[in-house]
């Protein structure tokens, strides 16, 4: 098996932001991203999903290291004061690079 | 107690249940359906009912409505900036919850008053409609200000294309499309459940609005007492409005109702992207924790007795 390494960028946040950051998202160039729902506890308390204003997202995204560190730059200048949202970034390995 | 309305049992179970810290909880994708039936419903309602009304008379309607979703933000704006002394972005976005609507408190008032055999204006769920917007626009206004770079495509996205909005202007005109008779099948699901759809709602109301408790009691004192009096001098500018435009006395107190009720839906999705800066915690705690349970349990009997005592005073 050959494989290349990549960036796992995981987003966690609040749903309201999901369309304005899906086009930021576009906007710096990735290719694809996957949205799920969640629902945990942080230091903006209980986000429990128990209905729109308080769920939260979680974003993910396969990229290269300077698409990840641009999107974090972006994430962290424009919502990190006024949202809740934490970010963090993992190595993977992908066995269709062309993809990502 | 013959005289308590089973639903608002439904909401204090829930409110009950939460407080308790019960593992009760509606399924989100349930809680989603039985809102868009709600929503639905009370559109289709109100669309069958607009054909039969003269479109200038109409026209007149939604202008004086407008004109209060402004007029109310900008009295609540000034009294949470400066008695409240919250921040500018705080104090206009939880205006803006106050100049708007809440459909829910309006189904609670619909089913109070088909309870008591009440008659109101049947297109009311129109004026419902047209009044969820201005606030929201006003909101932004208070505190952005006017600056050339507000994105006003977005805004106006935001603001028009909620999926409440949408339902509800949706189901008014596949309702006037339609009418009665067009209708008749769908009656069992939209109408003849509508009480158990709205008990159902109610529930996971009285589970949400526990858990905004928690944030009252950290902000305070101030924000009760605006939870209260805001909607009780709204409603006197409903009445007053509701019989200068010559509704009848039910369509008068329903209109109370709407102007005393506070979004918890459409605003807050529009605050958070449009000012994210402002406390969304704030302004729920103040209108799903105190105006939304007391606009349904002591408001609706009290502003249909105002309206009441008016049109006896006048009489009207």
């Amino acid at each position: 098996m050959s494989s290349s390494m990549r960036k796992l960028l995981t987003i966690i946040t609040e749903a309201a932001l999901e369309s304005v950051l899906a086009k930021d998202l576009e906007r710096l160039g990735v290719q694809g991203y996957t949205v799920t729902d969640a629902r945990g506890k942080g230091s903006r308390g209980t986000r429990n999903a128990a209905w729109g204003e308080s769920s939260n997202i979680r974003v993910e995204v396969v990229c290269d290291a300077a698409t990840a560190e641009a999107i974090a730059a972006h994430l962290q200048a424009r919502y990190y004061d006024n949202y809740a949202m934490i970010l963090f970034v993992s190595d993977v390995a992908v066995l269709r690079p062309g993809k990502f | 107690m013959s005289t308590f309305d089973p639903v608002l049992l439904f909401f204090l179970l829930g409110l009950t249940a939460g407080l308790l810290r019960s593992e009760l909880r509606l399924p989100a994708a349930v809680y989603e359906l039985v809102s868009m039936l709600l929503l639905l419903s009370i559109g289709l309602k109100g669309g069958i009912e607009l054909g039969k009304q003269p479109f200038g008379n109409l026209a007149l309607q939604a202008l004086a409505v407008m004109a209060m979703g402004t007029l109310l933000p900008l009295i609540a704006f000034p009294v949470l900036r400066y008695m409240g002394r919250f921040p500018r972005a705080d104090a206009a976005s939880i205006a803006a919850h106050y100049g708007s609507v809440s459909v829910a408190t309006y189904a609670v008032a619909a089913s109070y008053f088909a309870s008591r055999q009440v008659q109101f204006e049947a297109h009311m769920p129109f004026l419902l409609a047209v009044l969820e917007v201005p606030a929201i626009l006003v909101g932004i206004v208070l505190a952005r200000g006017f600056s050339r770079d507000m994105r006003i495509g977005a805004i106006a996205h935001e603001a028009l294309l909620g999926k409440g909005i949408v339902l509800l202007v949706g189901g008014l005109v596949i309702g006037w499309i339609s009418g009665a008779e067009g209708l008749a099948p769908m009656n069992p699901l939209f109408f003849d459940l509508f009480k158990g759809i709205l008990a159902l709602f109610l529930l996971e109301m009285g589970l949400i609005t526990a858990t905004q408790f928690g944030s009252l009691r950290r902000y305070g004192l101030f924000l009760v007492l605006f939870g209260i009096g805001m909607p009780l001098f709204s409603s006197l500018v409903g009445i007053a409005l509701g019989y200068v435009l010559g509704l009848s006395l039910g369509g008068t107190a329903m209109l109370a109702i709407l102007a005393a009720s506070a979004s918890y839906i459409a605003v807050p999705a529009a605050m958070r992207i449009s000012v994210p800066e402002a406390n969304p915690t704030l302004s729920l705690a103040a209108s799903l924790g105190v105006t939304f349970p007391f606009n349904v349990t002591i408001g609706i009997p009290l502003y249909h007795a105002m309206a009441t005592r008016v049109f006896a005073l006048t009489g009207g």
